[in-house]
C-alpha cells in the first residue's frame, strides 16, 4: 500500500508575525578583518540599512598617557612608535617637536631636512597601504594590497637601514635625529622616489576608472565641510570636503615653507574623494621629497646643547602638532621641572576622525560601512592608546 | 590674531557677567591660557567660535589634567614680642591649595588660520563636585574627547549628549589617569623581580589589604 | 565605455604578473629561511655586553654604573653592583656587575641603553632567531650569555665599531697625557 500525503482536516493558520520596522542589532567586530584591528560597532539595522551606529573601542587600551607620565621624556620616544605603528617617524617628530617647544630647543638644518624626508616617506607608505586596505575592504582582495605593500616594503627597508628597525624606528631625538645617514642611503632613497610615480600611474590605472570602485565609493559617506570643521576632522579627510587646511602650510613647521607643493582639495567629501585625496597627496609628497633631497645640506644632525641623560625642560606647558598622514597629530605636555612630564597627552587624529562615523554611515548599507570606515583611515594602536 | 587681553576684554563685554582670568605659562612655548568660569563657559566658547575676527572653529585638543592638593611652606619673618622684647622671628607658614581637576581645550581657527587660544576650566574639588559644563554642543570634536576625560579623570560634563566610558570597560570603577590612582593587583610572574616589582610580588603573595573605598567611586553620575 | 576601467585594471595586473618574472622591483620577497637577505649595518635587535681581550669575565667594559637600568623605558635590565673592585682591561680597579640580566621578553629594542652608556659597554645585537619553548627563564639573558667579544661587535657593526674604538683609544691617550 502506498503512503499518500497526510491529509489535514484544516490548513494551519498563516504566520502573522513580522519584523515590521523593528531594528536588528548587530555587533560588528571586534574580530573582523575589515575593522583594521580590534574595533567594534554596535549597529542597528533596518533590513540592510544602518539606522544607528555606536563605535565601541578600547580593546587595545594600555593607558599610553599614564606610561608617558611615568617615564622620562626620552623614554617616551620609543613608546610613541607604537601609537600609530604605520607612521612611527611622524609620531616621533610630533613628540620631538612638542618637547622642543616646551624646552625651547633649536634643531640644526640638516636634521630638519632629514625629518621632512622621513615624514614624507612615511606619508608615502601610509597612504599607499591605506589605498590597498581600502580596496581590500571593498572586495578587491589581495592584489592592490600586495602592490601597495610591495612599495611600502621598499620604504621600510630604507627605514631599517637608517634607524635599525622597520616599523619601530625610534629615530628622532630632542633637538635633532639619532644618527646620520648610512653610506649609499640617499642614492637608494632617490631611486625609490624617482620610481614611485610609476607605481602611482599603475595604481591609478588599476583603480581610478574602475566602474565597481566608482559605484561603491561615489556618493557614499558624504561629509559636509561645516560638520567636518566643527567635528575637528583633520588630514586628507578634511581636505576631501574642500577645506584648505594643511598644517604644513598653516603652521609651516619643519622646513615646509621652503618647498613648493600644492594642497589637493576635494569637492564632494565622499569616499571617492577621500580615496583620490590620498593618491594626489602621494604625488605632492614625491615632489617634496625630490626638492628636499636636492637641497639637504651637510652639517650636524643633533643640537649638542641637549642633554641625553637627565633631560629636564623648564616649568611650563606646550602643545605641538604636525600634519601626520592621518591628520593633525598633537602632543600636549606639561612640565613641572622634573625628569618626567607632569601631563603627557596625545591628540590622536584617527580617534577624533571617528567622531562622525555615525553621521557618515546613517542611511547606508552594511557593506558601505566598511568602505566608509576604511576611508577614514584608522589605526587602533592610536585610537585606543 | 589679537592678544589674550583683548580677547578677554571683548569676551567679558560680549557675555555679561562672565569672569575670565588669564593663566600665564612660564615656559619658552609661551602659550598662556584663559580660565573660564563654569556658568558662562559655554557662552564664552560660543563667542570665541562665532566672533567674526576670531572664528576659533577648530577645537583641536581637549584634555584633562589632575592637580592634587598641595601644601606650600613659606618662611615669613614675623615681629613678635618675646619676653617683653620685640624680636624678628622666622616662622614657616603652610599654605594649603586644594586639588582640582582641569579641562584644557586648544582652539584654532580654520577660517583665519590662526591659533592656538587655550581655554581651561577647573572643578571646585576632586570628588563629587568634579563637574564642568560640556563644550560638545559648540564643538562636536569634543564629544569623544570629553568622554575620554570623563573615563580617565572622572570629570562629569553637564550637557554632554552621551557621557559614557569610552576606553575602559563600563564596569570599571575608579579613574586611571588621576595622580592618586591605585593600580589593581596585576602582578605577573617575573624571573627576577626587583625594586617595585619585588614589592608588588610580596604584596601579591601576602594577604590582600582592604581597599580604601576607591571601588565606591563608580562611573555613575 | 562601461567595463573599460575594469579591463584597464586587468591589464595592470597582467603586466605585474609577467613583470614579476623579469623585474627585481616587482617581486621583492625572498624564500626565508632558505634565502636570506643580509641585514643592514644599523639593524638592531637586543642589547649585549662587550668585553675586550679574551676573558669574558675580566674584560667586561661594564662598570655597573646602573645608568642603563635607570633609563631603560620598560625596565628590563637588572644589575647588581659588585662589592669589591677588580682591575679592568686597562688595569684600573673598577666595580663590575655581579649580576647583569636583560629580560628580552620585555625589551623593546629601543637602543636607549646604548645611547646613554658612557663606557661604550652595551651595544645592539643582530641575532633575531630567538624563539624559545618557555616564556620566562629561557628569555632572560644572564651575564655570561650577554657578554660578547669586541671582535664580534666588529663583525656585526663594522663602521660603528671602528668609530667607537677610535673614540676609546683617543680617550685613553688623553688620559695618559694628563697623568
Amino acid at each position: 500500500m502506498s503512503v499518500g500525503f497526510h491529509e489535514l482536516e484544516e490548513a494551519p493558520p498563516p504566520m502573522t508575525s513580522r519584523l515590521e520596522g523593528e531594528l536588528l542589532e548587530v555587533s560588528m567586530g571586534p574580530q573582523h578583518p575589515s575593522t583594521h584591528g580590534v574595533f567594534r560597532m554596535n549597529v542597528a539595522l533596518e533590513g540592510e540599512i544602518v539606522r544607528k551606529l555606536k563605535p565601541v573601542f578600547g580593546y587595545l587600551h594600555r593607558n599610553h598617557e599614564k606610561i608617558g607620565e611615568n617615564t622620562s621624556y626620552l623614554g617616551s620616544m620609543p613608546y610613541t612608535d607604537r601609537l600609530d605603528y604605520f607612521c612611527s617617524m611622524t609620531n616621533n617628530w610630533a613628540y620631538a617637536l612638542s618637547v622642543e617647544k616646551l624646552a625651547g630647543i633649536e634643531v640644526p638644518e640638516r636634521a630638519e631636512y632629514l625629518r621632512v624626508i622621513l615624514a614624507e616617506l612615511t606619508r608615502l607608505q601610509n597612504h599607499a597601504s591605506l589605498l590597498g586596505f581600502l580596496l581590500s575592504d571593498m572586495g578587491a582582495w589581495g592584489t592592490p594590497l600586495m602592490y601597495a605593500f610591495r612599495e611600502r616594503e621598499k620604504i621600510l627597508d630604507l627605514f631599517e637601514s637608517l634607524s635599525g628597525s622597520r616599523m619601530m624606528c625610534d629615530y628622532m631625538r630632542f633637538g635633532g635625529c639619532r644618527c646620520d645617514l648610512p653610506p649609499g642611503w640617499m642614492e637608494r632613497a632617490r631611486k625609490l622616489v624617482d620610481g614611485f610615480p610609476r607605481f602611482l600611474d599603475e595604481f591609478e590605472k588599476l583603480v581610478v576608472s574602475n566602474e565597481i570602485l566608482i559605484a561603491r565609493t561615489q556618493e557614499v559617506g558624504k561629509l559636509s565641510a561645516e560638520l567636518a570643521i566643527n567635528a575637528g576632522i583633520t588630514g586628507p579627510m578634511l581636505r576631501a570636503c574642500g577645506v584648505n587646511y594643511d598644517l604644513r602650510k598653516v603652521d609651516g613647521y619643519g622646513f615646509y615653507p621652503r618647498f613648493k607643493f600644492r594642497v589637493p582639495l576635494g569637492e564632494h567629501g565622499d569616499c571617492y574623494d577621500r580615496l583620490m585625496m590620498r593618491v594626489l597627496e602621494l604625488r605632492e609628497s614625491v615632489g617634496i621629497l625630490q626638492q628636499a633631497m636636492e637641497q639637504i645640506p651637510p652639517g650636524p644632525i643633533v643640537n649638542p646643547k641637549v642633554k641625553l641623560r637627565s633631560f629636564r625642560p623648564p616649568v611650563g606647558e606646550a602643545y605641538g602638532r604636525i600634519e601626520g598622514p592621518k591628520g593633525e597629530l598633537g602632543f600636549y605636555l606639561i612640565s613641572d621641572g622634573g625628569s618626567n612630564p607632569y601631563r603627557y597627552r596625545v591628540r590622536p587624529p584617527s580617534f577624533i576622525n571617528l567622531t562622525i562615523l555615525e553621521d557618515l554611515c546613517l542611511g547606508h548599507t552594511v557593506a558601505d560601512v566598511m568602505v566608509i570606515l576604511g576611508s577614514i583611515d584608522i589605526v587602533m594602536g592610536e585610537v585606543d592608546r | 590674531m589679537e592678544s589674550l587681553e583683548e580677547i578677554k576684554a571683548r569676551g567679558e563685554a560680549a557675555v555679561p557677567g562672565a569672569k575670565i582670568t588669564i593663566v600665564p605659562n612660564p615656559g619658552p612655548a609661551n602659550q598662556p591660557s584663559l580660565l573660564l568660569d563654569h556658568e558662562h563657559a559655554t557662552a564664552i566658547a560660543r563667542f570665541l567660535r562665532n566672533d567674526v575676527a576670531l572664528r576659533l572653529d577648530h577645537c583641536s585638543n581637549a584634555t584633562g589634567v589632575d592637580w592634587l592638593d598641595r601644601k606650600v611652606s613659606k618662611k615669613v619673618k614675623v615681629k613678635k614680642v618675646v619676653e617683653g622684647e620685640e624680636k624678628e622671628i622666622e616662622e614657616t607658614h603652610e599654605e594649603f591649595f586644594p586639588g582640582y581637576l582641569e579641562a584644557v581645550y586648544h582652539l584654532y581657527s580654520m577660517t583665519h588660520k590662526h591659533g592656538p587660544v587655550v581655554i581651561r576650566m577647573r572643578t571646585t574639588d576632586r570628588g563629587e563636585a568634579a563637574r564642568l559644563p560640556s563644550l560638545t554642543p559648540i564643538f562636536r570634536s569634543a564629544e569623544f574627547q570629553e568622554r575620554e576625560i570623563f573615563d580617565l579623570y572622572g570629570i562629569r560634563f553637564d550637557g554632554h549628549p552621551d557621557l559614557r566610558r569610552i576606553l575602559m570597560w563600563d564596569e570599571f570603577a575608579d579613574f586611571p589617569m588621576r595622580k592618586d590612582y591605585r593600580e589593581p593587583d596585576d602582578y605577573e610572574y617575573e624571573p627576577t623581580p626587583h625594586d617595585d616589582v619585588l614589592e608588588k610580588a610580596k604584596e601579591h603573595y601576602s594577604a590582600r589589604p582592604q581597599l580604601d573605598g576607591a571601588e565606591n567611586l563608580t562611573a555613575q553620575s | 565605455m562601461i567595463g573599460s576601467g575594469v579591463l584597464n585594471g586587468m591589464a595592470v595586473t597582467m603586466r605585474n604578473f609577467i613583470g614579476s618574472y623579469f623585474e627585481k622591483d616587482r617581486l621583492i620577497t625572498v624564500q626565508y629561511p632558505e634565502e636570506r637577505e643580509t641585514l643592514p649595518e644599523n639593524y638592531r635587535n637586543f642589547p649585549f655586553l662587550i668585553f675586550d681581550t679574551d676573558d669574558a669575565e675580566a674584560g667586561l667594559r661594564c662598570v655597573a654604573c646602573k645608568i642603563c637600568e635607570k633609563e631603560c623605558p620598560p625596565q628590563c635590565i637588572y644589575i647588581v653592583k659588585s662589592e669589591d673592585k677588580k682591575p679592568d682591561y686597562m688595569g684600573k680597579p673598577q666595580f663590575y656587575p655581579a649580576t647583569f640580566d636583560i629580560d628580552i621578553s620585555v625589551c623593546m629594542s629601543c637602543q636607549i641603553c646604548v645611547e646613554v652608556c658612557p663606557f661604550e659597554a652595551i651595544k645592539m645585537d643582530k641575532v633575531f632567531e630567538l624563539s624559545r619553548r618557555e616564556r620566562f627563564d629561557a628569555l632572560l639573558m644572564r651575564k655570561n650569555e650577554l657578554a660578547k667579544s669586541n671582535t664580534y661587535y666588529h663583525n656585526i657593526h663594522p663602521l660603528e665599531a671602528a668609530e667607537v674604538d677610535a673614540k676609546l683609544t683617543e680617550a685613553a691617550e688623553a688620559k695618559k697625557k694628563k697623568t
